[in-house]
């Protein structure tokens, strides 16, 4: 990789570490990702994906290393980090759209509470953002009147109403049925065509190919490939990425 | 019947008085114990042993030696006098905070941890994730302790009557200096406070079925 390169990385995340007790979950992870790029994490449960997606708008602390996003790095607490969160958009694999509230109101709070948007220009910006992710229809609903597909793409709109820099999407899909996958999957790859910068941990292969940039494949708290999907889906350098790849595309 | 309609003078005194005891005390915990409540889920570890400290000493002290020191106590400590009326407010919300604050951190732990990350993640600070999200699915999730709550706390203004407030808990020994039957007295007091505790689980009824969550 290039110095130019890595000035010019959005997400920075260097020699990154992290314990849950004995576990060494995160080990000197290193990943740049620069502004446009679309970056699919995979690998086995339990290889530490979800933690280091949840570890860049620090979800989850670390241990050791730094975290840099556009430049700036992460703040331990307090008003700095949430001041952060808010450029960093977070899609959960369980949605987390806030049960008491309609969808309307799940997409304006953060623009009315965090940029100090006035309420009729955030609800003309979440209805034009619903309108995109296809469920405009259903703004005066509750979350759990949606169906899954319907809740996730609720909740990529609601994370981009804060016009982040990078979105982070945490197994995206792994909660929905399967009829559902793709409809959310199209917002997404939609959203990668329009140049947003996108960490992706997920286990869709298709998105991997039709969308990514890059493919990162982590193992046992390490990335073990970084490269391009043609190339890591074709011709995987490691042992373990072709044992991962070999149980997968079996069926 | 005579005996309540001869003095009805003593209990319409007597319940306003315990009606003005709990409305208040009810207000104060609920606001106390709220902001009690959030020290003891609070990232900052010096909120959260302040909070800890409050409730398990508070809590664990009988209502009466509460009353006692606002009482007898607290005149005796050269600040600004207060009626007992007053004296027996502020006990009575110190008291019943306690149990609101752990009724409310009940219900914090109901709330998904998602619930409260997906705030973080669109950037709000700790407080106002807890205020605007996480605070009112718990209520909903307390609202049958919390009423417990505060039925305790209308059964409890009478121990005021103990310390020269003319509350509905006073009215029998009134009574009895005015010869009435004792009896007689407890039973009509006994019958407004299930009345009033009645009205207080139409209440709770009434928030349960406005507040329900769908999950």
């Amino acid at each position: 990789m290039t110095t130019d390169a890595q000035a010019t990385a959005l997400v920075d995340v260097d020699r990154v570490n992290k314990h849950f007790g004995q576990l060494h979950v995160l080990q000197d992870i290193n990943l740049k990702v620069s502004k446009g790029e679309v970056v699919v994490v995979i690998g086995p449960s339990g290889s530490g994906k979800s933690t280091l997606c949840r570890a860049i708008n620090r979800l989850e602390t670390i241990d050791g290393g730094t975290i840099k996003i556009d430049g700036k790095l992460l703040p331990a607490e307090g008003r700095d980090l949430a001041r952060l969160r808010a450029d960093v958009g977070m899609v959960f694999q369980s949605f987390n759209l806030f049960a008491h509230k309609t969808i309307l109101e799940n997409v304006t709070l953060g623009p009315i509470k965090v940029k100090g948007m006035k309420k009729d220009e955030a609800e003309k910006q979440a209805m034009m953002l619903l309108e995109r992710v296809g469920v405009a229809s259903q703004a005066g609903k509750l979350p759990a009147q949606l169906s899954g597909g319907q809740q996730q793409r609720v909740a990529i709109a609601r994370a981009l109403a804060m016009k982040p820099k990078v979105m982070l999407f945490d197994e995206p899909t792994s909660a929905l049925d399967p009829e559902m996958i793709n409809e959310v999957l199209d917002v997404m790859v939609q959203l990668a065509k329009e140049g947003m910068t996108m960490i992706v941990v997920t286990h869709e292969m298709g998105f991997a190919r039709k969308a990514a940039d890059r493919v990162v494949f982590m193992a046992d708290g390490q990335i073990v490939e970084d490269a391009q999907p043609e190339e890591f889906f074709t011709n995987p350098k490691s042992d373990r990425a072709k044992d991962f790849l070999s149980k997968i595309l079996t069926h | 019947m005579n005996t309540l309609l001869n003095n009805l003078d003593l209990f319409t005194t007597g319940f306003q008085n315990t009606l003005i005891l709990f409305f208040f005390s009810a207000i104060f915990a609920l606001i106390l114990g709220t902001i009690v409540a959030a020290m003891r889920v609070s990232p900052v570890p010096a909120m959260r042993a302040a909070g800890t400290f409050y409730v398990n000493t508070v809590r664990n002290t009988p209502l009466t030696l509460v009353l006692f020191f606002f009482a007898l106590g607290y005149p005796k400590l050269g600040l600004p006098e207060i009626s007992f009326m007053t004296a027996a407010i502020v006990g009575l919300s110190l008291y019943t905070a306690t149990y609101v604050a752990e009724a409310i951190r009940s219900g914090i732990n109901t709330v998904p941890v998602g619930q409260a990350e997906a705030a973080r993640a669109i950037g709000l600070p700790f407080s106002q994730s807890l205020r605007l999200i996480v605070l009112p699915q718990a209520f909903r999730a307390v609202i049958p302790p919390m009423f417990s709550v505060f039925i305790a706390l209308l059964k409890n203004t009478t121990v005021a009557a103990g310390f020269s407030v003319a509350e509905a808990g006073a009215i029998r020994a009134n009574l009895s200096e005015r010869g009435e039957p004792a009896m007689a007295g407890l039973l009509w007091v006994a019958l407004v406070f299930v009345v009033l505790v009645f009205l207080l689980s139409l209440l709770q009824r009434y928030f349960e079925n406005k507040w329900k969550v769908a999950r």
